[in-house]
């Protein structure tokens, strides 16, 4: 097995460009996360956390700075290298769910599997295993319409680790629940990395999801300061 | 409600494409089908005549009487042709002459003349007219009884005697066209190449020559018009499907931006917007098919004598592959633009 860390940043800058104005989002991460680690990142609105996991999970480059993400660096990637890197390495769970809402939560979860190429029959007995863990093997043959926002979002971490990511990326997943259905989904992602191993990193404004995870990082201003 | 009205709209120049053509298939097909019912050998038809409009009688009757002292020919029939609507035309001819030539008209009600002011008409037009022998139709400002219904698919729908023409149309002694038979069809080429040295000017045509004139290919223009409807179905499709998917692109640019979070490429994206696109074509192609149909019914139910339309199946495949050709290329600048989103825009999108 790798050795090394599955996540290590260093100097990484990202700046948006509107127009004539220059918006520094990122000045200067550093930041190393090891395998299975469960990570809370916090910091107040505009600081660059979502900035910070959208670089990390390959939806968006660099400005500059080095990533290595499970061994590859997304410095040098291209797109098709970024879409192949979504594909594989990285699962992502929104505050907003981001289900397909025509689709049932099964085939929300199969096209996952089928962007990655594997349509190959229904979920094996371990994924079963993960749904009955998440609470929702019940609940597969419902659109999301149907489904609570707790249920919705165990639908997407279902989806999101559905091809077996190195790192499960997810941006203040509970922003948009009540407290009941918050306590499920970070009991739900602690116990995936309890179990499965599942390397976790998690935005959050709540002190208390925070604490779900092993190690908090503290961002302000477009660093980490730890 | 989108997809309905882009199926709809597809739809539209199919059945456009496939009526036309069905019509120039059908009205042609029956045109050659009352030729071929005379049971003539040679037609004879007078100089500097187009093939389908032919009105007005040049040739003196003394030229029928004429031909049908020459050689090898048993018995010659002229008419005159005196065209009520587009196509349909109104033959009048000497009935027992005719009867001799052709073998005679099948009645399915009444029989033939036997007195003024009658016409004979087939089964297709009295349905058009709603009306049965021994009842009155209005024709050319005046009324006649209908003394007989024929058989469809000789000579004309319309016959008068010759006479009543010649006189309407202040052409005594003239006819419009002369129908030959001859003792033994064997010997059509070799009385044609005679007549032709003795009348170069007319235009003399074998019975199968002749009717194989009445083809598409030969009509002026209706080539070129079925071209058109043609580009016309293209363009249509392009733009109903380029619009179409333009809006559902906007419409679904947060699914985009899912898909493209969960790894999908650009051509899974292309990919997904042209198979939709295709979907609509051939829901569009379908629908036009079968409003095609719809025409053909209506055309039969309500102007069988008319208007004749076909039913030409190769022509499904050419409308629909037309089709699908301006719907895919529809859909190929929706299709890039959704496959270029940027994703987190994307999934900021409301
Ligand atoms: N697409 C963009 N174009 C321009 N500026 C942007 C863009 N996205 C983010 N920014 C800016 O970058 C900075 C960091 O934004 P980011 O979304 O990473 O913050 P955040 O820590 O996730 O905030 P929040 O807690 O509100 O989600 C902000 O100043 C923001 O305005
Ligand atoms: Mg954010």
């Amino acid at each position: 097995m790798n050795k090394g860390p599955i996540i290590e940043v260093r100097d990484l800058r990202k700046v948006y460009r509107m127009g004539e104005v220059e918006v520094p989002a990122l000045r200067g991460v550093d930041l190393r996360v090891e395998a299975g680690e469960f990570l809370s990142i916090v910091g107040p609105s505009g600081s660059g956390k979502s900035t910070l996991f959208h670089i990390i999970g390959g939806l968006a480059p660099a400005t500059s700075g080095q990533v290595k993400v499970a061994g590859e660096d997304l410095a040098a990637m291209s797109d098709a290298g970024r879409t192949r890197l979504r594909r594989r390495s990285v699962g992502f769970v929104f505050q907003k769910f981001n289900l397909l809402p025509n689709l049932t939560a099964r085939d929300n979860i199969a096209v996952a599997r089928f962007i990655a190429g594997q349509n190959s029959g229904g979920f094996s007995p371990q994924f079963e295993e993960v749904l009955r863990l998440l609470g929702i093997a019940h609940r597969l043959d419902h659109k999301p319409h149907a489904l609570s926002g707790g249920e919705q979002q165990r639908v997407a971490i279902a989806r999101a680790i559905v091809n077996h990511p190195a790192i499960l990326l997810a941006d203040e997943p509970t922003g948009n629940l009540d407290t009941e259905n918050s306590k499920a989904v970070l009991e739900v992602l602690a116990d995936l990395n309890r179990r499965l191993g599942q390397t976790i990193l998690m935005i959050t404004h709540n002190p208390e999801a925070a604490g779900y995870g092993h190690r908090i990082v503290q961002m302000r201003d477009g660093r980490v300061v730890e | 409600m989108r997809t309905l009205l882009s199926v709809l709209l597809i739809g539209v120049p199919v059945t456009l494409i496939l009526t036309l053509v069905g019509l120039s298939h059908g009205m042609l097909e029956d045109a050659q089908n009352r030729t071929r019912g005379v049971g003539a050998d040679i037609i004879v038809r007078p100089p500097g005549t187009s093939l389908l409009t032919l009105s007005g009688a040049p040739i003196p009757e003394a030229l029928v009487n004429y031909l049908g002292k020459l050689p090898h020919v048993t018995i010659a029939v002229g008419v005159v042709n005196f065209p009520i609507q587009t196509a349909l035309v109104a033959i009048g001819v000497d009935v027992r002459r005719f009867d001799a030539m052709s073998g005679g008209f099948t009645y399915l009600q009444g029989g033939p003349f036997n007195g003024p002011d009658q016409v004979i008409i087939d089964q297709y037009y009295a349905a058009q007219q709603h009306v049965h022998a021994g009842g009155t139709i209005s024709l050319l400002n005046r009324d006649w009884k209908v003394v007989g219904v024929i058989a469809g698919g000789k000579l004309a729908r319309i016959v008068f005697p010759i006479q009543v023409l010649q006189n309407l149309t202040s052409n005594a002694g003239k006819v419009s066209q002369v129908y030959l038979k001859l003792d033994n069809p064997q010997n059509t080429s070799s009385v044609i190449h005679d007549l032709k040295a003795r009348m170069p000017d007319y235009q003399i045509y074998s019975m199968q020559e002749f009717t194989s004139l009445f083809n598409v290919s030969n009509i002026q223009g209706l080539r070129q018009f079925i071209t058109v409807i043609m580009g016309v179905g293209v363009i249509i499709g392009f733009a109903v499907v380029c619009l179409s998917m333009y809006m559902a692109v906007l419409q679904r640019t947060r699914e985009i931006g899912i898909l493209k979070s969960l790894g999908g490429s650009k051509i899974f994206i292309l990919q997904i917007i042209l198979l939709e696109a295709l979907l609509l074509g051939v829901g569009g192609s379908i629908l036009g098919i079968l409003l095609s149909f719809g025409a053909y019914w209506l055309i039969q139910t309500l102007v069988p004598a008319s208007i004749q339309m076909a039913i030409v199946p190769i022509w499904w495949g050419i409308a629909s592959g037309i089709t699908l050709l301006g719907a895919a290329l529809g859909a190929l600048y929706p299709g890039i633009s959704a496959a270029r989103h940027d994703p987190i825009e994307a999934l900021a999108y409301e």
